[in-house]
């Protein structure tokens, strides 16, 4: 057995590839087709544009997902910081000399692709902690340095991320951070004190945010206030997802996104079209394959041996869940519109190489399940 | 060992936690899938009708009017196909470029150039812009010829009201034309249905039965996009045409109306006696309603405004005039009626009657010596009349003219610009102008002049209510539901009930108390016309079947002074506006009597001269049409 375990980096291709979790991956395969096929229908069933972009990123980032897959948990143990701090780095480089876009400067140009590093950073922060964790002592946990080094790992990125500006990806960042704090075992009070502190200042943040954000969430607090301006996207994408039903108006039918009434269908509100098409059952099933992805990574995380393989799966499921939960309940008008796309389904190069990455991360950790990592 | 043993603390701690998330996960989704339940299942119908909103809009297409027709079924008021020329602005590729092509073929003013450039820019770019409301012909083909040059332009057919018969029926009909503000605001039915370049009703029965001739929209379908760009045509509803309307009116007696007043003001009403069909009402002069459709150009309607001759009034039914002595069979009735006079009473005539030291004239200066009522009617002698009203008072009178249809609205409420006339009495004068009635007044009362005054129509149906026998008729210009045969109506009429439908009560017909009395006035009517010396005795017809009895009457415009009777113009001499009206009343056949009339030439000097004679012309026609008619009377009944 001893052996065995010593003999893990050695692992022949063929044995990775039989450790593979088939059912996580004909998830994400189902998901993926399914992307496909509603980027069609935003396309108004043509394949034009999004469908062909979509196909070749998912036709290029699914191989790098088993690609990432083969490298040895362990290597994604000793390379976290490293991919933080490079991620860090683009965020500066971002910051400084990024493509300006409706905005925001977000993006950097890879010459084939638009690169968003602030996408990288979702994986990137749960990777840097679990690792931090995984080596942390459960006494020190709760000490002040390592407090102190957690919050400025959670808080660096964040403050160029809400400089581009974007609330939506550094809410998501915060979110991705703080769940391995709790899993890492930080007391239960200090997360409900800064809930506290977070609800007292909560008006006073309001008055740093940016005019078009609190629009947004005056908006989401009265849809109707200014139905024609500001309160557009949310009664449409509303409008889209009931009029669908319980069977949905059937694939290439939508008529709110064929007759261009619902905005960034392609993007965040993809789940809008997907539900005005595919109805109340399609967008059950869409959330039990969803489930799928999810438990299938928790599980992979609960059988791992070491504490870094099992931080980041179920830092990453979390993640992956609070993606979900933020963009539906943007579409579905249970909170303000904030930018966050739908994991594979929306259009978008970064976020995709994101999940694809933390996907195959999460592969390695299967694959390499019985790994102990020092 | 300690290592190892804080690595096992440390996977508890984060199962442990795990274990927490995953159950808030799970209320979170279901919380989610609520929430998709609620949109989807619950309030989907909701959202639906809101989708549909969205996605289709409704464009509303002009109704149909429904058909205006005669008696006969002839085509009064219909609708003809018109070519327009539109724009769309999206299509066109260079403006200004089809906008200078389309001046010269269309010679559009400047102005008009001006008014598509305005609507142009408040309009969407895929809205049509009207540029003509009518080509003609030639310039349909002329732009169809162009068309391939035209980018962006389309020739469009649709309908529009059109007139026939030009202005024989405008006093009738009235026109239609685009709504203003405030009428569409007054109309419930008008508001649902209008769309732009609608035209409606605006004066008449056009404007009358607006609610009737109005029609349905037709309605198209179109799925639009977010920007309101039509996407394409989900389906297109039918309009229904407005009702079809069938009149009273023949259109050959009112064309001949409009022929004998040629060049002249006045007015011809012709009624059954016993339907009250009206078979024509022509005003003169007319207009011709078709200028009114795409818009009147300012010199054309200054034309029409400005004729000295008023063909803006509909003088049938608005036009007030003395009667002057067609007033006499209604005095000389009264006075039988009221048992004043009989056949045999006898006035002696000097042509003149001295009251209080007022002279009162009558027509003929060397006076007509002793008359009987037969006499007096024939040759129209005033002096008789004055001593008959004076003896019969104005308010026995005026009891009797009122039974008989004066001082009141003869079609009710079917024409706004009607006209109630006025038959004096002396509480009228005492409430209205404040002072006692003079006896005087009582004696030019007699002869149809003073403050009595009576439109035409009302003169036809008093003259129809003589000649059947003293029985009230109900005038009507609409076939109605359930058509009186003239023969039920002459039946029910000599039974004295009638059964009114609008009422639903039994009407009482009877408009005398002794119908010897009606054969008396009769008797002096055929006289007047028939006989030697009568006042129209030279506009005759001696065979029967056109025979007919009738009374001149000539009112009046001015007081004449003494020395223009002195002077004894002629017309000519006399400067047009003081030129007496020339009035007459008929009936005939005079044996089987079925159709009335009254004639009425503005300042056309006498009766006997001036309108008579146009009797004699129109009742040749009239008595040609009755077979005609009779032979009609079954033709498709039509609900109103």
């Amino acid at each position: 057995m001893f052996q065995h375990d010593r003999l893990n980096n050695e692992i022949t291709l063929f044995q990775k590839i039989k450790n593979l979790d088939y059912i996580l991956l004909i998830s994400v395969i189902l998901l993926s087709v399914l992307s496909v096929f509603v980027m069609y229908s935003t396309d108004g069933g043509e394949i034009l544009f999004h469908t062909k972009n979509h196909f070749v990123k998912l036709a290029v980032f699914f191989p790098l997902m088993i690609f990432v897959a083969f490298f040895n948990i362990k290597f994604w143990h000793n390379f976290s910081y490293i991919i933080y701090f490079i991620v860090i780095l683009l965020l500066i480089y971002v910051s400084f000399f990024g493509i300006k876009s409706s905005g925001s400067q977000r993006w950097m140009d890879l010459y084939l692709f638009v690169l968003q590093p602030s996408e990288l950073m979702k994986v990137a922060i749960i990777m840097c902690l679990a690792k931090y964790y995984h080596r942390l002592k459960i006494e020190n946990v709760n000490s002040f340095t390592s407090i102190t080094i957690v919050l400025s790992i959670i808080i660096i990125p964040i403050i160029f991320v809400i400089a581009q500006p974007d609330l939506g990806t550094s809410i998501l960042i915060a979110l991705s951070g703080l769940i391995i704090l709790w899993l890492g075992g930080m007391k239960i009070k200090y997360f409900i004190y800064s809930f506290i502190t977070f609800l007292i200042s909560l008006p006073f943040i309001i008055s740093f945010l940016k005019p078009y954000q609190k629009l947004r969430i005056l908006t989401f607090l009265d849809p109707d206030r200014d139905p024609l301006g500001a309160g557009y996207q949310i009664i449409q994408s509303k409008i889209a997802i009931g009029s669908g039903g319980l069977n949905g108006k059937g694939f290439l039918k939508g008529t709110q996104s064929y007759l261009d009434f619902l905005p960034e269908k392609h993007t965040d509100f993809i789940f809008t079209l997907f539900s005005e098409e595919f109805g109340f059952i399609g967008s059950v099933g869409l959330l039990i394959l969803y489930s799928i992805i999810i438990f299938r990574i928790v599980r992979i995380g609960a059988i791992s041996r070491s504490n870094f393989a099992r931080l980041f799966c179920f830092g990453y499921a979390f993640a992956i869940f609070i993606y979900i939960v933020v963009n539906l309940s943007m579409v579905l008008g249970l909170l303000p519109i904030v930018g966050s796309p739908l994991p594979i389904m929306s259009y978008g190069g970064s976020s995709m190489l994101a999940t694809m990455i933390g996907f195959g991360i999460v592969l390695s950790a299967k694959i390499n399940h019985k790994q102990m990592i020092a | 060992m300690i290592r190892s043993n804080s690595g096992i603390r440390k996977t508890d701690v984060i199962n442990r936690r795990m274990f927490i998330i995953g159950a808030a996960k799970i209320v979170i989704f279901v919380g989610i899938i609520a929430r998709l339940f609620s949109l989807q299942i619950n309030e989907n119908k909701k959202y639906l009708t809101l989708s549909d909103k969205n996605r289709i809009r409704e464009w509303k297409l002009p109704p149909t009017r429904g058909n205006i027709v005669d008696y006969f079924g002839n085509v009064i008021a219909g609708n003809l196909k018109v070519y327009q020329l539109h724009i769309i602005p999206e299509q066109v590729e260079n403006f200004n470029y089809l906008l200078v092509r389309l001046k010269n073929l269309l010679d559009l003013s400047d102005k008009r150039i001006a008014r598509i450039n305005k609507l142009k820019k408040e309009l969407k770019p895929w809205d049509s812009i009207i540029v003509s409301e009518n080509l003609s012909w030639s310039q349909f083909v002329k732009i169809n010829n162009y068309l391939y040059d035209l980018v962006g332009v389309k020739p469009v057919m649709t309908i529009s009201r059109n007139y026939p018969f030009n202005d024989v029926y405008t006093h009738v009909l009235g026109y239609v034309s685009q709504p203003n503000e405030q009428e569409i605001l007054d109309n419930q039915i008008i508001q649902e249905r209008f769309v732009p370049g609608m035209k409606i009703g605006k004066l008449g029965l056009e404007k009358r039965l607006e609610n009737h001739l109005i029609g349905t929209n037709a309605i198209q379908r179109y799925e639009v996009n977010a920007y309101g760009k039509r996407i394409n045509q989900l389906e297109h509803q039918k309009g229904k045409q407005g009702s079809k309307i069938r009149l009273t009116v023949d259109t050959e007696i009112q064309k001949a109306c409009g022929e004998l007043l040629k060049e002249k003001a006045g007015s011809i009403s012709v009624m059954d006696i016993y339907t009250g069909d009206i078979i024509a009402m022509y005003s003169s002069p007319s207009y011709n309603p078709n200028l009114f459709l795409f818009g009147i150009s300012q010199d054309e309607w200054q034309l029409i405004r400005n004729n000295p001759l008023k063909p803006l009034i509909n003088k049938t039914l608005s036009g007030l005039y003395s009667p002057g002595s067609t007033i006499k069979p209604i005095v000389a009735l009264s006075a039988l009626e009221n048992n004043v006079i009989d056949t045999k009473f006898k006035v002696k005539c000097t042509g003149k009657m001295e009251l209080y030291g007022q002279t009162f004239h009558c027509w003929k200066e060397k006076g007509h010596g002793w008359v009987s009522l037969k006499n007096a009617m024939k040759q129209s002698c005033d002096t008789y009349f004055y001593e008959v009203a004076r003896l019969l008072g104005v308010d026995r009178l005026n009891i009797t003219a009122e039974k008989f249809g004066l001082g009141k609205k003869v079609l009710g409420d079917y024409f706004d610009t009607e006209k109630k006339g006025l038959f004096p009495n002396t509480v009228w004068k005492k409430n209205n102008l404040g002072k006692g009635w003079v006896l005087g007044e009582t004696l030019i009362t007699g002869i149809g002049q003073g403050y009595i005054q009576t439109t035409p129509l009302q003169l036809c149906m008093m003259t129809a209510q003589i000649a059947n026998g003293g029985f009230a008729v109900k005038p009507k210009i609409i076939v109605d539901s359930n058509p009186i045969s003239y023969e039920d109506a002459k039946q029910s009429m000599e039974s004295g009930l009638l059964f009114d439908t609008d009422s639903e009560k039994l009407l009482d017909k009877k408009l005398f108390k002794n119908q010897k009395n009606i054969k008396i006035v009769q008797e002096a009517m055929f006289a007047s016309t028939n006989e030697r010396f009568g006042t129209s005795y030279k506009s005759r017809i001696d065979d029967p079947k056109y025979q007919f009895a009738g009374k001149t009457g000539t009112a009046q415009v001015k007081r004449i002074s003494k020395r223009e009777r002195e002077l004894d113009l002629e017309l000519e001499q006399i400067p047009y506006k003081d030129r007496d009206h020339a009035l007459y009343v008929a009936y005939g056949p005079y044996v089987e009597p079925r159709y009335a009339l009254s004639i009425i030439v503005e300042h056309g000097g006498s009766g006997s001269k001036a309108a008579a004679p146009i009797a004699k012309k129109l009742f040749k026609l009239i008595i040609d049409r009755h077979d005609l008619r009779n032979k009609q009377s079954n033709f498709e009944r039509i609900t109103v």
